[in-house]
């Protein structure tokens, strides 16, 4: 009777926990098949390449004989890669810090003005840019040659409207005409005049085709006679148009050479200066007497300011974080501007009722609050920064190739530019990925953290 | 005195601003009119004489950049590699973030958390041996090859940012829709995707442009006929300066696209380059 009733109670009961038990297997099976997809691209082309790579970087060249830690050695001996390394630091102490920098200073700056979102598109624009454009432009923008390089034709501009320019960087004088050169590329007269004479200085080099525009003929002025108290001359091209004419003489056609400095030099002292008029003329007044030489002073024949070589060996790794900066400003802006808005109104009015300065409301109180956005900025930069490839691969023209290279694009040669030696380039690959580890702890401690 | 201070530091914030705006702006304004000048006025002076002398400027390089085969074919395969690299991120993802946030399995949490922590993984420690992988396996240098590529590595980030914005997704909601008797398929299709649209827009933004301005990737794992716009571009530019009427316009029409993007979806663009920017 119990058994009948246990038997007749017994089916629908395990049948119940049967039927769970096999709904439950069915929604695993379900859940793996929404999983499986993902989990086999991680297994094969992330997982797998990791461990195969950590494994590899422990054999030689080829990859047939075990050489324990010697690919690691080898990485701090060979000075290209040495060289790799050190850039790297280069990168990562500068960018990340200059960005976050620049980023805090624009934000705070750009909530200040009413096109405050035209600002941070405009910022942030080049984010959308890839690595090859932008290695593209600035590659364009570093060109030497200040009449192609808009950076360097603006720095030549800057630096003419300080320094000047030079009329005559291709003008010399004939030796043995009463000019002589001085060691530091300035002309002097040979002999020494009195006040009450004058001088003639000509000068060869310059082409008819190159005198300024408005150069007269020196020879009307050559003619007049110096007062007493005075110095009076010409500087002059000693060349007559057609032929003819006698060197060292000023002809009817020779042209005077207008905005050269001139100075009357007494007893190694410059006591009078004076710059040529269009037809070359100068005069010193108002002289003591005495015996004075007439001196050109060098600054009249230097070589044009060429720029800056923003892609030779030396600078070429600060024009690249240049560009790099150009790219992420935007991101580190927006991002601690986001940051920067979520900060207490009542706090920073409070600071400047007890009035506070807009410097220090700034270094006390918006800078602390802001530490965690700017770590999370500073941190981010740093990873990207640690792998930088594209723009060290394409700014840097092929000849300081290695004067730029960091671990990626080391990595790159060594393995497949020519290199060769997938032992090695494994190595640095292992580097690349130990430098993030830290990285790699922190995003999980930090994902923990927030699921409790 | 106070007000005229303000006034005058206003003013000076205001121009400073200016003047960080134009130097970001003349880049790209160099490169476009680059782009419009011919290689003997490129070689001879600067983009800014075209102010002076407008009629340097013309269209024709990018008419001949339309008949230029190689170019062509580049941007074509730069749009088969980034469209279905996308897609397929996207797609796997969403279904891993499902499972991830709300599906019962053994080994849930660890295997996420390894997610996690591929999260930094450089590209560059699979080059190699996914090369090797792919030359048995015949994909290397094939498009699909590169596709698969992209989507390996983009998928830790893009499971991390959709099971995390799937797990914010009220209880209640989902169990009910199991109540009715919905199957995990139909839930997923008709209730998580479409929950989890802003989220889906800023991944799938970010990795077209991830997959789009890729350059290293490519360089490997493309050959001569699959390889796309960057590539095609850099393998030019050993020749710099000669040909700077190919490489101007090319590197404009490569980053029309991204910006066209971005002027029409800032906001996903934004947070999708904010979120991924761990990567």
């Amino acid at each position: 009777m119990t058994a009948t009733l246990v038997k007749e109670t017994s089916p629908p009961g395990t049948g119940l926990v049967e039927r769970a038990r096999r709904s439950r297997r069915r929604a695993r099976i379900v859940a793996l098949l929404f999983v499986f997809p993902a989990l086999l691209l991680l297994g094969a082309l992330v997982v797998y390449p990791v461990l195969f790579s950590i494994g590899r970087s422990f054999f030689d060249a080829s990859g047939t004989r075990f050489v324990g830690g010697d690919n690691y050695t080898e990485m701090f001996r060979d000075p290209a890669t040495l060289k790799a390394i050190r850039n790297t630091a280069i990168w990562v102490v500068v960018a990340p810090a200059l960005l976050t920098g620049l980023g805090l200073i624009l934000a705070v700056l750009v909530e200040k003005v009413r096109w405050a979102t035209a600002f941070k598109l405009l910022l942030f624009m080049p984010m959308a840019v890839s690595f090859l454009a932008a290695g593209i432009i600035f590659r364009l923008a570093y060109d030497e040659d200040p009449h192609k390089g808009v950076l360097n034709a603006a720095v030549v501009g800057v630096h003419d409207a300080f320094k000047g320019t030079s009329q005559y960087p291709t003008a010399r004088a004939r030796t043995g005409f009463g000019l002589a050169k001085e060691g530091d590329g300035s002309y002097r007269t040979d002999a020494g005049v009195q006040p009450g004479g004058s001088v003639s200085l000509g000068l060869v080099g310059v082409a008819p085709k190159d005198l300024p525009e408005g150069a007269r003929p020196a020879y009307p002025a050559a003619q007049r006679k110096a007062a007493a108290d005075e110095v009076r001359g010409v500087v002059y091209l000693d060349f007559t148009p057609g032929g003819g004419g006698v060197q060292g003489k000023v002809d009817r056609r020779e042209s005077g050479l207008p905005e050269m400095r001139v100075e009357a030099v007494r007893d190694g002292r410059t006591v009078a200066d004076a710059t040529t008029a269009a037809d070359g003329s100068f005069r010193f007044t108002g002289l003591e007497p005495g015996s004075y030489t007439v001196k050109l002073p060098a600054s009249n024949f230097a070589q044009p300011y060429q720029g800056v070589s923003w892609l030779g060996p030396a600078l070429v790794t600060p024009a690249i974080i240049g560009a790099y900066v150009w790219i992420w400003t935007g991101f580190a802006m927006v991002l601690i501007g986001a940051g920067l808005s979520t900060l207490p109104r009542d706090a920073l009015e409070a600071a400047r009722m007890d009035g506070a300065n807009e410097w220090q409301i700034f270094r006390r109180i918006t800078v602390p609050l802001l530490a965690p956005v700017l770590t999370v900025v500073f941190v981010t930069l740093l990873i990207n920064v640690m792998k930088v490839f594209d723009l060290v691969y394409i700014i840097a023209p092929g000849d300081v190739q290695e004067d730029a290279t960091v671990l990626a694009t080391q990595m790159w040669l060594v393995s497949f530019g020519g290199g060769n030696n997938q032992g090695l380039g494994s190595a640095l690959g292992v580097l690349l990925l130990l430098l993030v580890v830290p990285a790699m702890v922190f995003n999980v401690r930090r994902f923990r953290g927030s699921q409790r | 005195m106070k007000a005229i201070r303000r006034g005058l530091s206003s003013g000076l914030v205001q121009a400073f601003l200016v003047l960080i705006g134009l130097v970001w702006l003349t880049p790209l304004a160099g490169l476009f009119m680059s782009s419009l000048r011919t290689s003997e006025d490129s070689a001879s002076s600067g983009w800014w004489t075209a102010f002076t002398s407008p009629g340097q400027l013309s269209f024709d390089n990018y008419a001949a950049l339309l008949k230029n085969a190689g170019i062509t074919q580049a941007f074509w395969n730069t749009v088969l590699i980034s469209v279905p690299a996308t897609t397929l991120v996207v797609v796997l993802a969403a279904l891993a973030g499902y499972a991830f946030a709300w599906l019962d399995f053994p080994g849930r949490e660890a295997v996420f958390l390894l997610v996690v922590a591929l999260l930094v993984v450089p590209v560059q420690i699979g080059l190699l041996p996914v090369a090797k992988l792919f030359g048995e396996l015949g994909l290397f240098g094939t498009i699909p090859g590169v596709v698969l590529f992209h989507v390996a590595y983009g998928l830790p980030f893009a499971v991390f940012l959709l099971r995390n914005y799937f797990a914010e997704m009220p209880k209640e909601m989902l169990e009910a829709a199991r109540m009715d008797g919905g199957s995990e398929w139909r839930i997923f299709t008709r209730l998580v995707l479409p929950v989890g649209r802003p989220a889906i827009a800023s991944l799938a933004i970010f990795q077209f442009l991830w997959v789009w301005n890729d350059m290293l990737v490519a360089l490997l794992f493309a050959d001569p006929s699959s390889q796309p716009l960057t590539v095609e571009l850099q393998s030019q530019i050993r020749q710099f300066g000669s040909n700077i009427d190919v490489l101007a316009p090319g590197a404009f029409v490569s980053l029309v696209v991204p910006l066209v993007v971005f002027f029409a979806f800032q906001r996903h663009f934004v947070q999708g380059v904010m979120a991924g920017s761990v990567k």
